[in-house]
């Protein structure tokens, strides 16, 4: 593989093809906000969190860097007035479905976030995908998946293969950054499988 | 149902992933609805995630996984027809028929759907009944209209 | 029929339909598009056919159901051949009287076109003004042809470009022929189509895909598909030139499930072409083979997006992918992918067959050839029209249009749908071009172009794409579902009197991030129209606004 030289937030990196711009700042000790990232899952580019400004021959443009490869000569800002303002809206948005996720407020702290800026809409669940994609990709079992589309996309449990499945794994609830999946899984539980918990109990 | 007629397409795209959109549109126009057994079915057959089958299904407006009503009405609220007066329109199907959109009421006699702009716009506004068009309609005809189709 | 062998056989085949035919016999073309369908037009037809069937054979008159004649508003239309005399808002009681005038050669005097204030007739196509400041290259053939007749294609010429593009030039030459045309995309980005096709010729790898996007889910637009449904074997041709000129075996054309009436007519169009040889392996004796198979979007708007659109091909949820590697270069299951709408790929045979010159010379510098423009809205003639390109948009409204119903004035023209932008009515001798318009604000999109006239509330229109956009985007990132979830909820509140101080300022600032921020085209440009709004309507917000938060102070008092 071959080493490609570039520049983020004035710094030479050095990085390999193939690479992300996100791997490359990582290696480099350069921090980059993300909400949908997961080192184990296949880049997701959701959130939009992690948009940086890239220069490439001279023209400006604003891209994630968590897909964004890495290419000779690229120059990247990872801190901008207008990559802060695209994250600081972003977070808005996301706080009004989950005002008290750790993660969110932490970063909203950061960037000047407020989390009453735009009408609550308390869903809890930011879609970004963690536990459906933790599922499919790492175990394998697609137990949990997206449903419906646009403003009402959601993510769902299936009863017929959570009941067999999600009692002897739960590991995407670790990840989920509102707790959202463990609300929802339960919930499914309790509606479609009801008995699952009390056995699992008798037979421990 | 004709369960005959679903397995005679799920056979036909067997082990065929890739075809999951065509299967379901077919078992769709056949069946005008996607049961959830059927759901199953085509997992299998197209050895695809059920999760996958029902996120594909409830992603796209066409797919009904609960049964339709006789008539499917549809009120046309593309830009022309809304400029025309769509809403009023859309508001006195509502009252004739009890259910909004996406809904099919308990006697099965109706299904309401909104939207996508079939390129009819000078018809409009309009209401389509099973296929029919019912061009340059307004609040008042609503009654008259729908009372052909029981 | 055996396939045909050679572009010799092909010019055979087109001799042997033309003498068959008798040009001065009355032709009577009944127009079955999607409108005149709508007003029950296959019963015109079907009484035409029937009193056709009564006269001696030989003696009689040719009946062909036809798509779009364009003029939607004074469906059902009937033109009839050879003179074309143009006949509206005709009914099955009307067919005897017209067949009887036509074998006399006599003109239906109460059917004819009379302008609604001077009462002035106009009998042929060339004299009603709908049609008469139009150019009508793309659609024109329409009254000429029955689309589930192959033979009627042939008739006016068709696949001769392609004939020519196989035999008489290299690949190469033929993706200059399109670059030196200077064609641009006509499904929203204007991008320069020779340039696509390059890029998708010279990317690395043997398989490659070509694709006719005629998903047209724009409301408010439906001149590809009265394009594609009337003249399905033009935009074949061209798929399969532009195929030929890339290098790929493989076509897919994506479409509306929902009109029926399209799919018959693409899928019988591809078993005819592919029964002469057109199609398939060896085309015309040339060695090169090319299959096309349909796929459907069954309702979702951003399955129109390229990147979306691909991922249904592939039978996947449709989500975009993020394009740091062109679909030209990376698209369908990663191989190059070239995609152009209905009406570019139409575009292509009449420049191969008349040469890029020709192409070049008409239109505007940088926009170049004819443009079809879906008229809807505050209109007193609505339809589909065919300009060349620099064509001021008020010859199209008032001239073509016929105006603003009611006597009213116009107060906005919209472009482009949920993704296009509106300019005010003192903006309308702005000229129907790529680049001037785009600058305006309002990007010609797919060229779906809507009038409104002095009573619309232009908070509600953008409230209204919003709306339309937050149920047909995918929702997978952030911007584009929160985004536009949030910019809906502010522009609802607005309209139902509930505005707040700060309400331009949050629209601002989630439209800059929504614009700048998403994944995806559809994201990106679901900004567009409220940005035109607040950039030439911003005082109609501040007020309705103001309204609100003066309320809202009266109720705290």
């Amino acid at each position: 593989m071959s080493e490609i030289v570039m520049q983020i937030d004035g710094k030479e990196v050095k990085a390999s093809d193939g690479m992300t711009v996100l791997q490359a700042a990582r290696v480099a000790g350069i921090h980059i906000p993300t909400v949908c990232h997961h080192d184990k899952l296949e880049p997701f580019g959701g959130c939009r969190m992690c948009m940086v400004e890239v220069e490439v021959r001279g023209r400006k443009s604003y891209v994630v860097s968590c897909l964004y490869p890495v290419a000779p000569d690229l120059v990247v800002h990872t801190r901008s007035e207008r990559v802060d303002k695209i994250r600081r809206v972003i977070l808005e948005e996301l706080l009004a479905h989950a005002p008290n996720s750790p993660e969110l407020v932490a970063l909203a702290a950061e960037y000047g976030a407020d989390r009453d800026r735009f009408d609550k809409d308390p869903s809890f669940c930011i879609l970004c995908g963690l536990c459906v994609r933790y599922c499919a990709e790492v175990k394998q079992k697609n137990a949990v998946d997206f449903i419906e589309r646009g403003a009402q996309r959601a993510i769902s449990f299936i009863p017929e293969i959570a009941a067999k499945e999600c009692w002897d794994c739960q590991e995407c609830f670790a990840i989920c950054p509102t707790s959202y999946a463990q609300a929802a899984y339960f919930l499914t539980e309790a509606l479609a499988f009801p008995g699952r918990r009390k056995s699992a109990m008798h037979g421990a | 149902m004709d369960s005959g007629k679903i397995d005679e397409i799920i056979d036909r795209h067997r082990g065929k992933s890739g075809d999951l959109i065509h299967v379901l549109m077919e078992i769709q126009h056949k069946n005008h609805w996607l049961p959830r057994d059927v759901l199953h079915q085509v997992a299998a057959a197209l050895e695809i995630p059920f999760s996958r089958v029902l996120r594909v299904a409830t992603l796209y407006k066409t797919f009904s996984l609960t049964p339709r009503g006789r008539h499917e009405v549809h009120v046309c609220t593309g830009i022309s027809c809304h400029l025309r007066g769509a809403k009023q329109l859309l508001e006195s199907v509502e009252r004739a028929t009890g259910i909004r959109p996406g809904e099919t009421d308990t006697a099965a006699r109706f299904s309401l759907e909104t939207g996508s702009c079939l390129g009819s716009c000078s018809l409009g506004p309009e209401i389509i009944v099973d296929g029919k068009h019912h061009a340059r309609m307004t609040p008042e005809k609503v009654e008259d209209v729908l009372k052909e189709y029981q | 029929m055996t396939r045909l062998q050679s572009a010799a056989e092909l010019e055979l085949l087109r001799a042997g339909i033309l003498s068959a035919r008798d040009a001065a016999r009355p032709c009577i073309a009944v127009c079955t598009g999607a409108a005149c369908n709508g007003l029950d037009s296959a019963r015109v037809a079907r009484a035409f056919e029937v009193e056709a069937g009564k006269m001696a054979p030989g003696a009689g008159i040719e009946v062909r159901a036809t798509g779009c004649h364009g003029f939607c508003e004074k469906g059902p239309n009937v033109v009839v051949g050879p003179d074309d005399i143009c006949y509206f808002e005709v009914t099955p009681d009307d067919v005897p009287e017209i067949i009887a005038s036509a074998l006399k050669g006599e003109v239906v005097e109460r059917l004819v076109y009379k302008h609604p204030e001077t009462g002035e007739k106009a009998v042929h196509m060339g004299e009603v003004p709908f049609y008469r400041h139009q150019t009508r290259l793309l659609i024109g053939d329409n009254i000429r042809i029955d689309p589930k007749r192959i033979e009627d294609y042939v008739a006016v010429g068709g696949y001769a470009a392609l004939a020519k593009a196989l035999f008489q030039m290299t690949p190469d030459q033929v993706v200059d022929e399109v670059k030196k045309a200077s064609l641009r995309g006509r499904g929203g980005g204007g991008f320069p189509a020779g340039q696509k096709w390059e890029t998708a010729k010279n990317a690395p790898g043997d398989e490659k895909y070509v694709i006719v996007n005629g998903h047209e889910g724009e409301p408010g637009a439906f001149m590809d598909r009265a394009l594609f449904t009337g003249n399905p074997h033009k935009v074949l041709e061209g798929l399969i030139i532009g195929a030929y000129a890339i290098g790929s075996h493989r076509g897919f054309i994506y479409t509306r499930h929902d009109s029926p009436q399209l799919i018959e007519h693409i899928e019988t169009a591809l078993a005819q072409a592919e029964e002469y040889g057109l199609l398939g392996e060896n085309i015309l004796g040339s060695g090169f083979d090319f299959r096309v198979e349909v796929h459907f979007d069954v309702g979702i708007f951003v399955s129109g997006e390229s990147s979306a659109l691909m991922r249904s091909i592939e039978g996947q949820p449709p989500e975009p992918r993020p394009k740091y590697i062109r679909t030209s270069v990376a698209g369908i299951w990663d191989k190059p992918s070239n995609l152009n709408n209905v009406e570019t790929w139409a575009n292509v045979p009449q420049i191969i067959s008349r040469g890029a010159e020709w192409y070049a010379g008409i239109g505007t510098e940088r926009s170049k050839g004819t443009k079809l423009v879906s008229l809807s809205g505050n209109v007193v003639n609505s339809g589909v029209v065919e300009v060349p390109m620099g064509t001021p948009l008020r010859k199209i409204v008032y001239d073509m249009g016929g105006g603003i119903p009611g006597g009213k004035a116009a107060k906005a023209v919209h472009f482009g749908g949920p993704m296009g932008g509106s300019i005010p009515a003192s903006l309308i001798d702005a000229p129907l071009d790529f680049d001037e318009l785009a600058a305006l604000g309002a990007p010609i999109g797919a060229g779906g172009l809507l009038v409104m006239d002095e009573d619309t509330d232009m908070v509600d229109v953008a409230r209204y794409f919003l709306e339309f956009l937050t149920n047909e985007s995918c929702g997978k990132c952030v911007p584009c579902r929160e985004g536009m979830r949030q910019t809906l909820k502010v522009l609802t509140n607005i309209t139902k009197g509930k505005g707040r101080d700060g309400d331009i300022g949050r629209l601002e600032d989630l439209n800059d991030v929504t614009g700048a921020a998403c994944l995806c085209a559809l994201g990106r440009t679901a900004s567009d129209p409220l940005k035109s709004m607040l950039r030439y309507f911003k005082d109609e917000y501040e007020l309705q606004i103001a309204r609100g938060s003066q309320a809202a102070g009266n109720t705290a008092k």
